[in-house]
């Protein structure tokens, strides 16, 4: 028995060993991330993306295997990670100064924080093929005429409703300006059906109201401008938290929506999707979403673009919303950009196959079978504007006091002057 | 990091030859007291722990206090040296100030309603009594489960409409509290603490029950022979014995309340609207949701301290009693 079992000396060295050996592979890892190409010709890159659910889950592995099998010495390192753990992880890992190869980003504030301290590829010069791409859906990646990101994703948040509880209300046609939404919510509620499911816990589904009012009230410009002047007091902007309070003021939304999450159970998708709310301000996700939390819809389910707003210059074409894209590393292999290319021109019949994603290339809306997806996708074809989310596209910071603000405006904690403070004040503190 | 955990054994190996050379008898050598080669020893087996301790522990406080001077982005070079400004901006922030009252308020409620609570159910299963044994294990399950899982579940409890405590309070006809609980301002706070109770009045429970066993019968018996009645027994012997368990329980209690986080990050976020954000909630906030890595760190950095000088005032005042006190020399077995 006691033969069997190595030694006092010997396991005592075998350990010694062990921790040798972990600090070496260590060590080797530390090298590793670097992405030259070995001796052998071989090209290893990390690739970094947030496709824990489906389709990405199982498209993502198949696009880039795809691609390897292609070019046999190329090696794709993937590393997919949950939204807001990748957040958290690539916030540690920007920080020691090192980003992966390749890595989901959404543009903005956050790219640009990034490209400041030099440690982002600027594409604009290998980028040849992004004439095959659809303007709105480049926009959030380029920064002062450079280009930073490669789009897989785009799409826009706009009104989606249930038509079955807007008939029961008698409502014939969506609201087209703010005062006719305003009329609809107060039938809906005179016919005791819950206007709007609203996600309060996780506060960025309630600044998408301040922000496309302000859109609608104030214009694009004014908020682009407000980005670098840090000056976010303009009347505009108060008014767009005077309207917004105005349908505060109404209570359309769910009993105990302030502890409402988004796609949890009980949440903002759920109450949707269970037909126990009228209608949702929200992405292109959303249907998706409410028939993984609730229900499906499916032909009650419409979209209706944000309404415009007596006196305000903003036009009903000038969509708000963002996508999804890739940044490369500053020295990151030219492969890379690549596999891009791959991923994005030679996959995008597959991306939208499988129902996940809207178009970037021009022309591939055509594609679209979905009904609501064609709605949107139609939209941002024809947009005559962009505006990213604001909580990306300013720098985190102040897209977190927008969030911040704008929920305690709707929570009655904040009047709409506070909330421009507020944000200003974030704006020159950052 | 092992690397630099093995590495140093080359420095030592070096130094026990030294060590070694009173033996070889040059004159001078022979004063070097004899302690020096067991002092050498015992420092090369503190290496070890000591560089775990500074990589791991001090050298992240230093690097934090540093942190916190800065205005820093989390991104690139920390060049913007702010002195005390995130300190003073700290101070003046309604949210954190609001974090400490919310910390306190979750003190005092540990201590006047989660502790005492223990205390009675420790003394209920320390009687004779059927299944007790099940009881305790009952009783100090939650303790085991993870926070998260115990957040998971009571969100699911506290749904708006479908969740259990809906239903409760509709059939106990308290109809105002439906909807409310984690969504209302005015309910969160109270409706966490009964979560936190749940989870660890347990453990004090535990820590009591083993205090009261190792009170001596015969002290019991002897205050039984006196005249004293249960009341009497149990305020005049039993609750000065339980002392030194008593005030560890307030210690944990404390610092668990000053750090709480996993609990409140997952049923609340902190919300709605701040009105159940911690300390430790506000430095997640400002660390790694707004990138203000410098002020983030000051919060840390105060956040620390104020363990830190609980904990120190705590031992030399109140846990000093228990180093010397006849409760834990006299216990006799």
């Amino acid at each position: 028995m006691a033969s069997t079992l190595p030694s006092r000396r010997r396991f005592l060295a075998l350990s010694g060993l062990t921790a040798l050996s972990v600090s070496l592979t260590a060590a080797c890892g530390g090298d590793d991330s670097g992405g030259k190409p070995a001796a052998d010709g071989k090209v290893t890159f990390a690739w970094w993306n947030i496709a824990t659910t489906e389709p990405g889950k199982s498209l993502f592995p198949q696009i880039s295997s795809a691609f390897t099998a292609a070019h046999p010495n190329i090696k794709i390192e993937t590393t997919s990670l949950e939204n807001e753990a990748f957040k958290s992880k690539l916030t540690a890992t920007t920080s020691s100064g090192k980003l992966p190869d390749v890595f989901q980003t959404w543009g903005g504030g956050v790219l640009r924080q990034q490209v400041d301290a030099g440690l982002v590829e600027d594409l604009t010069d290998a980028f040849g093929w992004s004439s095959d791409l659809t303007p709105v859906s480049l926009q959030a990646y380029q920064i002062e005429g450079r280009t930073y990101g490669v789009p897989y994703d785009i799409g826009m948040v706009g009104f989606w409703y249930n038509k079955k509880l807007f008939a029961k209300a008698g409502i014939t046609a969506p609201p087209a300006t703010w005062a006719d939404l305003l009329e609809d919510v107060k039938k809906l509620k005179a016919a005791g059906v819950t206007p709007i499911a609203l996600a309060g816990k996780e506060k960025w589904p309630g600044h998408y109201y301040w922000a496309y009012l302000a859109m609608r009230v104030a214009g694009l410009p004014a908020l682009q401008q407000a980005a670098t002047t840090k000056d976010f007091t303009g009347a505009g902007f108060v008014q767009a938290g005077t309207h917004l309070k105005e349908l505060v003021d109404l209570q359309p939304f769910q009993t105990a929506f302030l502890g409402a999450g988004y796609a949890t159970p009980g949440g903002q998708a759920a109450t949707m999707g269970n037909g126990k709310a009228a209608m949702e301000l929200m992405g292109q996700w959303a249907p998706s979403v409410q028939q993984d939390a609730g229900a499906d819809l499916g032909a009650d389910l419409g979209f209706f673009p944000f309404p415009t707003v007596d006196g305000g210059v903003g036009q009903a074409t000038e969509v708000f919303g963002g996508g999804g894209g890739f940044a490369l590393r500053k020295g990151a292999p030219k492969e890379a950009l690549d596999f891009l290319k791959f991923l994005v021109l030679e996959n995008e019949s597959k991306l939208l196959a499988s129902n996940g994603y809207l178009p970037v290339v021009k022309g591939a809306e055509r594609q679209l079978t979905d009904a609501n997806k064609k709605v949107v996708a139609d939209s941002l074809v024809k947009a005559t504007g962009f505006q990213l989310f604001l909580d990306q596209a300013y720098p985190p910071a102040v897209g977190q006091e927008v969030n911040d603000s704008v929920a305690d405006l709707i929570a009655g904690k904040k009047t709409p002057e506070q909330v421009t403070r507020s944000i200003t004040e974030a704006a020159k503190g950052a | 990091m092992p690397s630099s955990v093995v590495a140093p054994a080359k420095d030592p190996a070096e130094k026990r030859t030294g060590g070694a050379v009173p033996v070889h008898s040059h004159a001078p050598a022979r004063s070097l007291p004899r302690g020096l080669g067991s002092w050498a020893s015992i420092a090369w087996f503190l290496v070890p722990a000591l560089v775990l301790f500074l990589v791991f522990v001090l050298a992240p406080i230093a690097v934090a206090v540093h942190t916190s001077f800065f205005k820093w982005g989390g991104i690139g070079s920390m060049d913007d040296f702010v002195g005390f400004e995130n300190y003073t901006r700290l101070f003046a922030d309604q949210v954190f100030l609001g974090d400490m009252g919310r910390g306190l308020y979750l003190i005092v409620l540990s201590i006047t309603v989660q502790l005492p609570f223990a205390l009675f159910t420790a003394v209920l299963l320390n009687q004779k009594l059927r299944g007790r044994a099940v009881y305790r294990m009952l009783f100090f399950a939650p303790y085991i489960l993870s926070e998260v899982v115990t957040a998971v579940l009571f969100t699911m409890i506290f749904l708006p409409g479908d969740g259990m405590a809906d239903h409760l309070a509709g059939a106990l006809g308290l109809e105002g509290l439906q909807g409310k609980w984690l969504a209302d301002p005015s309910t969160v706070m109270p409706t966490l603490f009964v979560v936190m109770t749940w989870k660890y009045f347990g453990f004090h429970m535990m820590l009591l029950l083993a205090g009261l066993q190792s009170i001596p019968r015969e002290i019991l018996d002897a205050a039984s022979i006196d005249g004293a009645g249960a009341w009497q027994r149990f305020r005049y012997v039993m609750l000065p014995l339980l002392g030194p368990t008593i005030r560890i329980s307030v210690f944990l209690s404390v610092i668990g309340a000053i750090q709480l986080f996993d609990l409140v990050w997952v049923m609340t976020a902190g919300g709605p609207n701040h009105s159940s954000e911690t300390m430790a909630i506000s430095m997640f906030q400002f660390g790694f949701k707004r990138y203000q890595v410098g002020y983030a760190s000051a919060i840390s950095v105060v956040l620390f301290m104020i363990s830190l000088v609980f904990s120190l005032f705590y031992q030399r005042y109140v846990l000093r009693r228990d180093l010397s006190g006849a409760v834990t020399t006299g216990g006799g077995r």
